[in-house]
């Protein structure tokens, strides 16, 4: 059992934390307090090669492997979480479900400047009237002569405001028996005539980050845009979702350890009752728990990376992850607070925002209560993965790095 | 041009240094290419992007020190050289400019050679210009910028950053320039230059392939080494009746302690 990171890996860990320490972390605060989303700080991540990097380099990507990515995702939510999300639906869910279910012409031309950049893409599944329950979307896609005619909307779209693409789900079959066998996956250019996008804001965290819904009235997408088979959506967005929420453990997991390091940098400098307060018991114990909670964050995370380069089925792993690393992100970011005391109630310092980010993850890509369900299905049994019509391919070095045809 | 860069790894200038049992340690902190060397490194692609060429990247060091190469070589340079000896233990920068200096004549012909500054770890830099020294070329240390550059004439004007202002200096090719950070912000490595490095192989090269037969001794000896003492700074908050009362207790309160 190898538990190291290779030189690679850890090039981009560190490559990574500069970026995310120098261009990003120095303006969070101002973009957290104007709830405002800064496209230019998308478009560098592009430059740098960062919205591909687990990506082939024949389709414009970076050819590192899926542990990089969890590595990336790691990093940037140790600054803020706004920035992760940008990985999480323009890679995680929307990018690496092109890879898996394209065919090769839409990798060409839909996958290949995402991996770039060039495009910015995101997932849109949830609606006003349907989260957890994914069977039972309301949007519908009707045939029409050369492919189908979108309508309904979709709310809570990460990147919704700045996508190009994104991957929209609408029911094909409302008579189905089963509905989990009605949805179908489009790919959804947002400039086609009937698009309407707009942005949300009050919300509690994330608020350096884009959120938005779009809606379709009689929008014509041909029949190229389908991913996948009519009937097979529900699938796809579940595939997708076991690359999100690989994004989404990592992720938590750096937000963990940016809550340790504050809270340890802050024990030691603060005094209290004639001593150091890192000195006082009940703060140590907090702080021991945040150490254990990223510890186990990354180990889990790291597993579900190191099968998804094997190319085996993940998805019982990574909901693990996800599990467990959004619900202690949220409990050490409180926690870490509590460290801070008033001045962690204040947006002096970064804990506050760290708790308030947190807590969306907890119903995101999968709500808490849908991974214990998922988690309870498998241990009992009742949860069994059958294999797909496409998996997410192996991580292959040479494949990976092997350049175009053209 | 034919460009070399000089690397050095070091401890990570966030790591905490103490001393134990009269050694310095950096405890288990990542070993990363010198962070002066990055303006180095970021210079000499610079100079080739404008000029054409190849950049090499050198160091001296253990095995372990090929992540300070790989990491020029993922920032864009064309191939990495790293000598080491189990001859050679703890250099002086005696040692290490003797050894620098043979392997950057067995390059080749060398147009430049950039150092950063300084290493963060032994702080001396005298590397560079001793460098300079023993292969009879030209030291342009503490360059804030290249402000000409000529391959035809082979020449090279450097602005340098001293106490008393800038100084610009020219002189011919080839040439050892040490650089501040004032030259250039050095670029992030590439995820594809990072796939090539970890890939790439890193000659290494002994001291007998590079024409030294004798291993060179340090002659900087570090006979006692202690950690500064701990400061132990008080908070005292002078009192009076008025600014003037203030201020004078103050003054009083500082000549009592011989600050003035």
């Amino acid at each position: 059992m190898e538990f190291s990171l290779t030189s690679e890996q850890l090039m981009v860990q560190r490559m990574v934390r500069d970026f995310a320490q120098k261009e990003a972390a120095p303006r969070i605060k101002e973009l957290d307090r104007d709830q405002r989303a800064d496209p230019g700080l998308i478009q560098r991540m592009g430059a740098l090669g960062l919205l591909g990097i687990c990506l082939p380099v024949r389709y414009g990507g970076q050819g590192l492997d899926y542990i990089s990515l969890g590595l990336v995702c790691e990093e940037l939510e140790y600054v803020d979480s706004s920035l992760r999300v940008v990985l999480s639906v323009h890679l995680g869910l929307n990018s690496l479900g092109l890879l898996q279910w394209g065919s090769e012409a839409q990798k060409l031309r839909y996958l290949v400047p995402q991996a770039t950049g060039e495009k910015v893409a995101g997932f849109a599944l949830t609606e006003p009237g349907a989260g957890s329950d994914v069977a039972g979307l309301a949007s519908t896609a009707r045939p029409v002569d050369g492919g189908y005619q979108l309508q309904g909307e979709k709310t809570w779209i990460s990147l919704a405001g700045l996508a190009d693409h994104v991957l929209w789900f609408a029911r094909t079959a409302t008579e189905a028996a089963d509905p989990h066998q009605a949805l179908t996956a489009f790919i959804l250019e947002t400039d086609r005539p009937g698009v309407q996008r707009g942005d949300l804001h009050g919300k509690l965290g994330i608020r350096a980050g884009s959120t938005g819904w779009l809606a379709c009235d009689q929008v014509f997408v041909p029949v190229e845009n389908r991913l996948g088979e009519e009937g097979e959506g529900f699938r796809i967005a579940m595939a997708c979702l076991d690359g999100g929420r690989y994004t989404v453990a990592s992720g938590a997991a750096g937000l963990i350890r940016a809550c340790l390091d504050a809270s340890v940098r802050y024990a030691q400098e603060r005094r209290v009752f004639g001593k150091p307060l890192a000195e006082v018991q009940l703060i140590e114990q907090k702080i021991a728990g945040m150490a254990q909670a990223h510890a186990i964050a990354r180990l889990l995370y790291l597993q579900a990376g190191w099968m998804k380069n094997q190319g085996l089925r993940n998805t019982r792993e990574t909901s693990m992850a996800k599990w467990y690393a959004t619900e202690a992100a949220f409990a050490c970011a409180s926690q870490a607070v509590q460290v801070h005391g008033a001045y962690g109630y204040s947006d002096e310092y970064d804990v506050e925002r760290f708790l308030r980010n947190a807590r969306g993850a907890m119903i995101y890509e999968g709500t808490s209560e849908i991974h214990t369900l998922i988690q309870a299905g498998y241990a009992l049994g009742a949860r069994v993965d059958t294999p797909l019509r496409c998996e997410l391919p192996a991580y292959d070095p040479a494949v990976w790095s092997a350049p175009g045809s053209d | 041009m034919n460009i070399v860069v000089c690397v050095k790894q070091t401890p990570d200038t966030a790591a905490t240094v103490t001393v134990q049992d009269g050694k310095v340690s950096w405890g288990d902190a990542p070993l990363v290419i010198n962070p002066w060397d990055e303006f180095a490194v970021e210079q000499a692609l610079r100079t080739k992007e404008a000029h054409g060429g190849k950049v090499t990247a050198l160091s001296l060091g253990p095995e372990a020190a090929k992540e300070a190469l790989k990491h020029a070589l993922a920032m864009g340079c064309d191939e990495a050289v790293l000598v080491s000896d189990p001859a050679i233990s703890a250099p002086d920068s005696l040692v290490v400019s003797t050894v620098l200096a043979a392997a950057i004549a067995k390059l080749g012909e060398v147009d430049l050679v950039f150092f950063g500054r300084q290493a963060v770890d032994s702080d001396t830099g005298l590397t560079g210009a001793q460098v300079a020294r023993r292969l009879g070329w030209p030291s342009l240390s503490l360059a804030a910028a290249v402000t000409a550059l000529d391959p035809g004439a082979k020449t090279i004007t450097v602005a340098r950053m001293l106490d008393e202002g800038r100084q610009e200096v020219k002189a011919p090719l080839p040439a050892v320039v040490s650089v501040t950070k004032e030259i250039c912000e050095p670029r992030y490595p590439s995820f594809m230059g990072i796939r090539k490095a970890s890939k790439a192989p890193i000659p290494v090269w002994s001291l007998a392939e590079i024409g030294i037969s004798a291993a060179p001794q340090s002659v900087l000896t570090w006979p006692e080494v202690f950690a500064p003492p701990k400061i132990e700074t008080q908070c005292e908050i002078v009192a009076g009746d008025s600014a003037v009362a203030k201020a004078a207790a103050l003054a009083a309160r500082l000549i009592e302690e011989k600050v003035i």
